[in-house]
């Protein structure tokens, strides 16, 4: 199976996952893992679409859908593939009052700290006035989680929250 | 001593409510010691459910290592277990050697009571939490016919927004 990765983004309106997704069906596409967001009231979505052709020959599928909808979308041939999944051992959540900065500053002492992110997602709550920022992050950090807390610890100073908890998955 | 075959959603046996063992005999602790392999030849197993391997039957074993925060019982047979009392509740990340390379969130009690016999047919009753009582929560489960897919919330933050911002059931 050949993947592409599909992307759409545009003003959301209901109805857009299942025509988008009825299309690539009826072309005989596979979906792989997707994720699907509103972010500032955008609709955003990646896809992996399996289909053993051009990555021309999956846009061509879904203009007809997107076009009309005042979509943009994006396709790209991509190395990957199903069953590929990294499990977390680490949370981080993150929340203070919003400033520039803080994503850049965070995640550097993170990356430094040896932190491989897997997922990451934050919002911007409160008011206009006063803005407050939340991140989750959840990734791999193996034996590191101390260091973690130690790379972490001079930010409080700054204003901004920050807690690290470790991720026990259970199997039974 | 067998390793037994582990059924893998979607097997529409996972979903079978297994029956009660009626006797506490050698034949169970047979079948015990090949689950108990079967569990101790997987990959990071605490807990496995006869189910899981084809025998319908209210059978369990776990073994949750004591951690840094949370005590635990260490390796237990529970036959015909039984929870009584739920209390809290806790969001965390569960895989299943019937759910192979997929793991998800999912809310289970903080703290349980219940009583079960042991390998000897003895009475016993444990108070659980944690990690612990997960594990058990998570086994029982396949007793009854249900995965964690079953109770899969999602993995972003609704559970906290509803713990907060909304009275509990009931
Ligand atoms: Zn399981």
């Amino acid at each position: 199976m050949q993947w592409t990765m599909v992307t759409v983004i545009g003003n959301d309106r209901p109805g857009i996952v299942a025509r988008v997704s009825a299309a690539l069906f009826e072309h005989g596409c596979h979906l792989g893992e997707a994720s699907m967001m509103r972010l500032g009231g955008n609709f955003t979505i990646m896809l992996m679409v399996g289909h053993d052709g051009d990555a021309s020959e999956v846009e061509a599928i879904l203009v007809p859908v997107t076009g009309p909808l005042g979509l943009r979308l994006h396709v790209d041939r991509i190395e990957g593939h199903l069953h590929d999944h990294l499990v977390p051992d680490v949370r981080v959540t993150v929340f203070g009052a919003d400033r520039a900065g803080i994503v850049a500053q965070v995640t550097g002492l993170l990356a430094e700290a040896g932190l491989n992110i897997l997922d990451l997602e934050s919002d911007v709550g409160g008011s206009e006035q006063a803005p407050i920022y939340v991140m989750h992050i959840e990734g791999t950090v193996g034996e590191g989680l101390e260091r973690l807390r130690t790379a972490l610890a001079g930010l409080a100073d700054t204003g901004i929250d920050i807690r690290v908890e470790p991720i026990e998955t259970l199997i039974g | 001593m067998a390793l037994l075959e582990i059924l893998a959603y979607p097997d529409p046996r996972l979903k079978q409510v297994s029956e009660p063992i009626a006797a506490v005999d050698n034949a169970l602790r047979a079948l015990i010691a090949d689950i108990e392999e079967t569990m101790r030849a997987g990959p990071g197993g605490v807990g496995i459910a006869a189910p899981q391997v084809g025998h319908f039957v209210r059978v369990v074993i776990v073994d949750v290592p004591p951690r840094k925060k949370s005590s635990s019982h260490g390796r237990q047979v529970l036959v015909n277990p039984e929870i009584t009392e739920w209390d809290g509740m806790v969001i965390g990340r569960e895989g299943c050697m019937s759910v192979p390379d997929y793991t998800g969130n999912v809310i289970r009690a903080e703290r349980i009571t219940l009583h079960a016999l042991d390998e000897q047919g003895l009475v016993r009753e444990f108070e659980m939490h944690g990690f612990e009582a997960r594990a058990v929560q998570h086994e029982i489960d396949h007793l009854d016919g249900f995965l964690f897919l079953d109770r899969l919330v999602s993995r972003r933050n609704d559970l906290f927004r509803r713990k907060i911002y909304q009275a509990p059931p009931g």
